[in-house]
This record gives structure tokens, sequence and C-alpha cells, in this order.
């Protein structure tokens, strides 16, 4: 608001002809700025209820107060789950899970991206067209066949991977590895070729091109894969939801959904709390890198 | 003399070096080959076999013992839900990427046209649904939509609207899971939109204005041209995504009432988890193909064109 | 330090020929700049010196060893390219060691190279920044601060200053020229500006479509073009090319432009013509210098003629002028004070002394 004050102050040092311009930007911007307000309250009303119930006692929440306003604050719901061992195994293995996936999908996507974006070999262009479709093949389509061939393969080998929490390893890179490493080619792409050959002529091998030249110049692309991967392992909802079931095994965001709503009996104060956790990981990383995610967001679009 | 010298006796050492350049070249295809082969391997794996074992799976009874062809395909035309979930799937689809493209537009131009300094701010803010998981932010919606404390009828109550059953009534219902959707989604085409919207140069908005165009002749002759690419491929996104949604009605209404907002994704779930009949939901999610394939073809025809034009 | 041989050295890309069997002798210690316009393989043979690309057919010899497939690690050679290629994330220190830290240079040694490259540089307060925090002739600096550091045989250098400003460019020009003559390594230079080439070369190579068109001092290739490209390459404003006849006249050999002009050749040049043939159609060949304004003093091999300026380039210590002789456009230098106005008439001297004849088919210089 106080830009505008700032143009109104500014106007009629200007010349008559322009003030009318300047006067339309003024309500272009008064507008804009009521619109943003109006959309900002839509998209931000549903995590500020979840703050709000997460406050209240489960009696407050059933009485028939103002649902919008929290009358007795309490962090009861916070200390509760945070010392319940289920939820805390329930945020273990989803920071298990995360963290070793996006491990995996940099140790397969970074080489991968590396050899596609500069070393030319048989079958390389269609090898990276191939990434970018698969990237394009919804979790939906998959989960059936996925859980007949874990089931098979349990079946076959003695080998239950079935309702362990480690079987999320072997299936999230595929959600993750296809988009980190489409954009990660598109990074590498951008080196200039100049720079490998001042590598190669420095006396690098391949090798330390990759780790002492890419891998530092495409940081912040690199960071921006890390934080999808991430986002993506930390999310995920269908793969836990059919791969795993009993309670010391699930993730977080199916550990809530499936054992703080029993029945009837919604213990909201707690299932609000719960969500709030299960999203604070990814707000946080998102509150601290907002760049490099916004980055990644647009990446596969604009990239290559 | 010298000259000739050197001639005779380089050209043999020259052959014999040709042949172990070749072998490094050749050494070198297959660094890169088994750089990328535990990508293909899992692509291969865990990708692209099971896309065609459900197709296989496509055509065994329940028990996955007996081909029944075309049997599980033939049921399912048959039964009035897979009509209602076709329906449903792409009322949900069309009009939730509709409204999250539209919306998306509307607020990445607000957020465009105020000051610099403040657009990070408000775009940090509304890409919140964006960030926070699926399924965690349906909760907070199922709570809003709780049928007997909804905190958004408390509000209609407030200015004297009835209380609207969210989740009860198909029409809500559907309107409900579509709504939230967008309010997921439409953020992602915010960021897409405002990304593309900073890469028109200003010279071309200051040519039009000197033409004499005015904000809505600027919108349509010069941001929507040079937006064109980004407003398909990000609209061939969300298609894909959305009508492959599971999470949000999963949660919000696991399919009701009566089965009226089940999308593909959630009825294969049903069938295929739920109700143990794996081939019986593999034959649901197959539906899902066509569109996608289509989406995909669009989507690589314009990522090709832009490879041929750089 | 070393020479440098190329010897029928062919390069092709499937069926492109890039560079069409290249035959040089780069004496050690010299300073040799290949020229010409883009796509004459001038790249391509800098690259292939270097082993970024390899040869087709051919032999390249770095201090006397043929170095064909040998990669370029190990040529013993430093390259500076024309976007410098520094690397983005070290310090200038960091960028100027990374070859000697791969190769295992112990601390000590790295340090006292970098400063010594550094003050010859005067780079020395720049070491601990990062490249995007240098000016363009900074990051100039700091990429042939990183050839120096490794003391190489070979200095190459991919038109190193063609993303400076003009006034920097010749700045860096004798920048190079004072490294070179401190650190006196053979040094291969490409550039497609012919000033550079003349400043900066002991050598010149001028190249075009994959060949050599000529090799020789700067002088040389100013004064006596062996061909109407490099006639035509090398000066600024480019020379004037007249087409003409040879014809005889009262006994002496005349070089006709025009119905109504011609010029009778000095002796010295008349008797290098006489074997010409009389119909063969030739072009006169004359550097802008030599058409100036007449002066009251007839001089042997001067030649005055009249012509009606079309337009007139006042460049403060002379005036160029350019006027037409049958269709062809003529560009000559004149004196700031001899009058010289658009769409004026002007009397004007031509020194046939300093002429150049040319077939006119071939576009061999006579």
């Amino acid at each position: 608001m106080t830009s505008t004050v700032v143009i109104d102050k500014a106007a009629p040092t200007r010349p008559v002809k322009l003030r009318s311009m300047s006067r339309d930007r003024t309500w272009a911007l008064r507008w804009s700025y009521f619109f943003l307000t109006l959309f900002a309250v839509f998209a931000l009303v549903p995590p500020l209820y979840m703050v709000i119930t997460s406050l209240k006692t489960s009696a407050e929440i059933s009485a028939a107060t103002n649902p919008w306003w929290v009358y007795h604050p309490t962090l009861s719901n916070y200390v509760e789950l945070l010392t319940s061992n289920q939820f805390l195994t329930f945020f273990r293995n989803s920071a298990l899970v995360s963290i070793f996936v996006v491990t995996i999908t940099m140790l397969i996507s970074v080489p991968a991206a590396f050899a596609l974006a500069r070393m030319r070999f048989w079958g390389s262009a269609t090898l990276a067209t191939g990434v970018f479709l698969t990237y394009l093949i919804p979790e939906t389509l998959l989960f059936l066949p996925l859980f007949k061939m874990f089931v098979a393969f349990g079946d076959l080998t003695g080998i239950q991977l079935i309702n362990k929490w480690y079987v999320l390893l072997v299936i999230y890179p595929t959600l993750t590895v296809p988009f980190c490493t489409w954009i990660m080619i598109g990074y590498f792409a951008s080196i200039p070729k100049e720079l490998d050959e001042a590598a190669i002529i420095d006396g690098a091998s391949w090798f330390q091109t990759l780790t002492r030249i890419f891998i530092p110049v495409a940081l912040p692309g690199l960071i921006a894969a890390t934080i999808f991967a991430f986002t993506v392992s930390w999310a995920q909802f269908l793969y836990p939801l059919v791969f795993t079931t009993s309670t010391d095994q699930l993730v977080l965001p199916v550990g809530i959904v499936t054992t703080l709503i029993k029945g009837d009996v919604f213990a909201w104060g707690q299932i609000m709390t719960g969500a709030l956790l299960g999203a604070a990981p990814p707000l946080i990383i998102y509150a601290f890198l907002m760049d490099y995610y916004i980055a990644g967001l647009t990446a596969g679009a604009t990239k290559g | 003399m010298a000259d000739v010298a050197i001639e005779r006796n380089a050209a043999p050492r020259t052959a014999r070096k040709r042949a172990s350049l070749r072998t490094a070249l050749k050494r070198k295809s297959t660094a890169a080959f088994l750089m990328t082969l535990p990508l293909i391997l899992l692509i291969s794996l865990l990708v692209i076999y099971p896309a065609f074992y459900s197709l296989h799976l496509a055509t065994l009874n329940k028990s996955m013992q007996r081909f029944i062809g075309l049997g599980n395909f033939q049921f399912l035309f048959k039964r009035e839900t897979f009509w209602l979930v076709v329906e449903q799937s792409c009322i949900f689809a069309i009009t939730a990427v509709f409204f999250k493209a539209l919306i998306g537009f509307i607020v990445a131009h607000f957020v465009h046209n105020i000051p610099a300094k403040g657009q990070r701010k408000w775009r940090g803010m509304l890409l919140v649904p964006w960030v926070i998981p699926p399924a965690m932010s349906t909760l907070a919606w199922l709570w809003l939509f709780d049928p007997s404390y909804s905190a958004f009828n408390y509000l209609l109550a407030g200015v004297g609207v009835d209380r609207i059953p969210w989740t009860g009534e198909t029409g809500w219902a559907r309107f409900s899971v579509i709504l939230v959707n967008i309010w997921f989604g439409a953020p992602f085409f915010m960021i897409m939109y405002l990304a593309s919207l900073k890469s028109v140069p200003d010279q071309l908005y200051e040519a039009a204005a000197i033409d004499g165009a005015n904000w809505w002749q600027r919108i349509w002759y010069v941001t929507l041209p040079m937006m064109r690419n980004i407003i398909a491929i990000t609209t061939l996104f969300s298609v894909i995504v959305t009508f492959a949604n599971f999470d949000i009605v999963r949660i919000l209404t696991a399919g009701g009432p009566l089965d009226r907002t089940h999308v593909f994704a959630t009825w294969a779930f049903r069938i295929g988890i739920e109700g143990g009949d794996i081939p019986l939901g593999a034959s649901v999610s197959l539906f899902m193909v066509p569109i996608l394939a289509i989406a995909a073809v669009f989507i690589l025809r314009d990522i090709n064109k832009r490879g041929n034009e750089s | 330090m070393a020479d440098v041989t190329l010897r029928k050295v062919v390069k092709k890309y499937d069926d492109v020929e890039a560079v069409r069997g290249i035959d040089l002798d780069i004496a050690d210690h010299e300073f040799v700049v290949l020229v010409g316009p883009s796509g004459c393989g001038k790249s391509t043979t800098l690259r292939m010196i270097a082993g970024l690309e390899d040869i087709t057919d051919g032999d390249i010899m770095i201090g006397g060893d043929v170095v064909n497939d040998v990669p370029p690690k190990d040529r013993d050679i430093a390259m500076v390219f024309q976007n410098y290629a520094l690397y983005p994330h070290m310090t200038v220190a960091e960028n100027m060691s990374f070859g000697l830290r791969l190769k295992r240079y112990p601390k000590a040694e790295i340090k006292t190279r970098i400063d010594e490259a550094a003050r010859m540089l005067d780079i020395v307060e720049l070491v601990d920044r990062k490249p995007k925090q240098l000016s363009g002739g900074q990051r100039q600096r700091v990429a042939m601060g990183r050839a120096i550091v490794r003391n190489p045989k070979v200095f190459l250098f991919d038109e190193p200053l063609s993303n400076l400003d003009a006034k920097l460019r010749v700045q860096m020009r004798i920048e190079i020229k004072k490294v070179h003559q401190k650190v006196r390594t053979t040094t291969v230079y490409v550039t497609h500006d012919q000033v550079e080439a003349m400043t900066l070369a002991d050598r010149v190579v001028v190249m075009n479509h994959g060949r050599i068109e000529q090799i020789g001092t700067p002088n040389e290739l100013y004064h006596k073009p062996a061909t109407k490209f490099v006639a035509s390459f090398i000066g600024s404003p480019a020379m004037n090319f007249i087409p003409c006849r040879l014809e005889e006249a009262g006994g002496k050999l005349h070089i006709r432009i025009t119905d109504r002009l011609a010029f009778p050749l000095p002796p010295k040049r008349a008797a290098r013509y006489q074997g010409v043939s009389r119909t063969d159609k030739l072009l006169l060949g004359l550097r802008p210098e030599h058409i100036t304004e007449a002066s009251p003093h007839a001089e042997p091999g001067v030649e005055n003629f009249d012509a009606v300026l079309d337009v007139t380039e006042p460049m403060g210590m002379e005036t160029l002028i350019y006027f037409p002789i049958d269709g062809t456009q003529v560009c000559g230098r004149v004196n700031p004070n001899a009058g010289a106005q658009d769409g004026a008439p002007l009397r004007l001297a031509v020194d046939l002394n300093n002429m150049h004849l040319l077939n006119e088919v071939s576009g061999a210089v006579i």
C-alpha cells in the first residue's frame, strides 16, 4: 500500500498528460493487491485452519463455539504426538525413506544426466526422450502391476518386500529419477562446452570433470533436483498405502490418515497436528530454499 | 629430405595409433553406457515392464489363473459405476485443469503487476498449497467440510445460508473435490506463468503501448502469443496429473457418495487393492492410457520442436 | 617450449571437409596468428593442435613428436578460450592452479607460479575473487594466467579478444604481446580480426575455405599479397579492385580502366607485366592510401585524374572518400584540407608504384 501512496505523491509533479496514466497505474495496483489478498486468503485458509485446530482440545472442538477462534490454546496435541512412539515411528520411516530415496536418486540421475548431456553414444538421444516420457507416466497406472510383481517376487525368492518400509526405496525412484535426470540434463547442457575443454586441457579425466567442474557448477540444479526428490518422497501417498499395512512400517501421510482417523471418532485436533507436522519438512525447505524450489518446478518445462 | 623421412616414419605409427584412438572412443561410449545403466534398468524393470505387465494382467480372471481375453473390459462396460467413473474423471479433469489454468493466469498477472520487491513475498504465500503434501492438506479440507463441524458452514450460517453438505451430496461432493484440486494445482500454473511472463521483454509492451494497444489488447496480442508454449505444456502436464489424481479424491470422499466422485485411480484402488481383484483394477487404470498418451504426444512434439529450434 | 608442425592435416565432419590439407611449420618462440573469415577452418586447426578434435588425416607434431593420438592433457599445451571458460565456482587462484593441482604439484611450487603469473598480469589483488566479480578484461587476464602457470610448450589462443569492447581489445592486444615477449612461449593465435593478426603476429597465416591462402610476416601480407582474398582481407578499409585491361599505346604499356581513363605504367611495373595477355580480364588492386589528392609536383608513377565524390567520411587525421569508376565504388584517403565534399569533383592521384595487378578469373596476384 505504501507504494501507491508514493505514486500519488509523484503524480502532480508530472505533466498533465501523464497524470491519467499514473492514476490508471494506481488503480491497477489497488485491484492487484485486492485480488492478491483474496487469493492469498484462499490459499492460506486450509493451512491456517490446521494451525487453529491443532491448538484446540477435543472438548473445545466438539463444543459448538466459533471454529475460527482458539479460546483455550493448548500444545497438548503436539506433546501427545511427539511423545507417541507410533507417530515417531511414522516420522522416522518417512525420514529414512526420503533420505535414502534422495541419495539413490542422485546416484542414478547425476551420472546418467552427465552421460546423456555430454557423451554421445548409441541410443542416447532416444534414451533422453524416454526418460522424459517415463516422467509422464503417473503412479496410478503402475501401482497394481508393481504390487503384483512384488508379491510374485516374494513368492519366487522368499524375500518378502511387501509391508516393509524399505520396499519404498525400490519404488520411489521411479517417481524421482526420471524428472531429476531430465532437469540435470538441462542444467548440464547449459554449461558451456569450453568449460569441459578447459578441464580436459588442464588434465582432468571425465570423472574429475564431473565431480570437480560439472557438479559444483550445476549445484543450483542439483539442489533443485534434491528438493524435488525429497518433497516427492515425503508426500507420496498411493505407493505406501498399497505396499505397507503394519503400523510400524507406515510412513507419515499414510500413518496419519489410517491410524488417526478411527471410524466416526475423529480426533481432529491430533489429525490436524499430525498433518501440520507432516507438512512441516517440505514447508521448512520451501521457506529457506524458495528460489531453488521454484527453479526445480519451472525447470521441467523450460529446460531441455 | 628430413621432412620426407619424418613422413615415412610417421605413417605406420599413425595407423597403429588411430586404432588405439578408436578403442578409446569405444571405451568412452562404454563408460557413458555404464553411467546410464542404473537408469535404464530402473526404467525398464520398474516402469516399462509393469506397464506391459498390466496389459497382461487385464486379460486374467480375478484369481489370476485363467486367461479371459477381454472379459474384464466386457464386464466393465456393463457396469453402471464404470460409466459414472468415466464421466466423473472427465468432468473432474477438464473442470479442474480449466480453472487451475485460468486462476493461475490471473494471479500470475496480478503478481507481475505489483512492484518487484513485493513480488517475492506474495509468490511465496501463494505457492504454499503446492508445497504441502496433498494428503496432508486434503485432511484440512476434509475437516473444513466436516458434516457437523464445517467451519465454512459456520461462516455461511452467519450470513443466513443453510448448511451445505460439502461431501455428502453428489453435486456438492463433485464440486468439493474439484475445488480442492484447483486449490492445490493453481499455484503451479501461477508459478509457471510468472516465470514466462518475466521472460517477455518489456520493449514489446512498450512498443504495443506506443502503437496504442490497451491492456486487454496487450494481453491478447503480446502476452498470450509469447506464453503460448508454456501455457500449452503446463496444461498438458496438468491434464496428466489431474486425470491420474488419487490422493485428493481418496481422502476427501473415498469415491462417495455412492461412487459418484470416483475417478479411475481411486476406483482402480478400490477394486484392485481393497476388493482384491487386481486384473479388474488394472483394466480400470488402463483406461487412463489413451488420454495420457494423447497429452504425452503433444508435449513431446513441443519439446522436439523446441529442440530443433535450438 | 617447442616448435609445432602440421603435415597435410585434414579434418572431415561426415562429408564436409573443414580443413583440407594444411602444411605449417611454427618455429620455437614464434607467435603465429591464424586469420580468416568464420568457417575458414582456423579454429578447427587450433583445436586439432590442442587435441580437442581428432584429425582425419595427416600429422601434427609438437616438439618433434607426433601427437595425433596423444590426449590434450599430455600434449603440454595451454589454451585460452573465446569466452574465457573460467570455472565459475573457483577463485582466480583456484582457476589458475586447477591443472597443477590435478597433476599434484607441491603446494609451494603452485603458489610461486601463481604469484609470478599474477604479478606479470597485474592481477595480484584479484586472486581471491570469483570470475563473476571480474570485468571482461580481468577475466581475460585470468584466462591467460591459467595458461601461463602451466608453463606449457605451446600457448593456444582461440579468438580471445572478441568478447571485449574495442578499447579494451587494443589494451589486451598490447598485454598479450608483452606477455609473449616475457615468456617467449611458442604461440598459435586464432582470430577473425586482421588488425589483431597484423599487430600481434611474427607470421600471419591467412586461411580460407579450409586452405592456407598465404603465410608471411604482416608486412609481406600487406605489401605482397599472393591472392585477391589475402589482398582484400588484410587492410582496412579494404583494397579497391577496379576492372581493367593492359594495352600498348605509343610504345608504352598502359592500364586501361574505361574508354576515357587509362594510366601509363611506371617502367618497373611495365617490365613485370610485359608477359600478361592483352586480352585477359584483369583487376587493378589499389589500397585507399594510394589514391590521394593530386599534388602540384608530378612524381614518377603517380598519375592524376578527376572524380566526382559520392560520400566523404572525415576521420580526423584523414578523410575517406568514395567515388565510382565505371560502376565500381572506389575508396581513397585524402588530406582533411584537400577540400573533399559530398557530391563535389576533386582531382585525385593514383600511386601506381604500389599497384597490384590481379587475374580477375583466378584471383591470383600477377
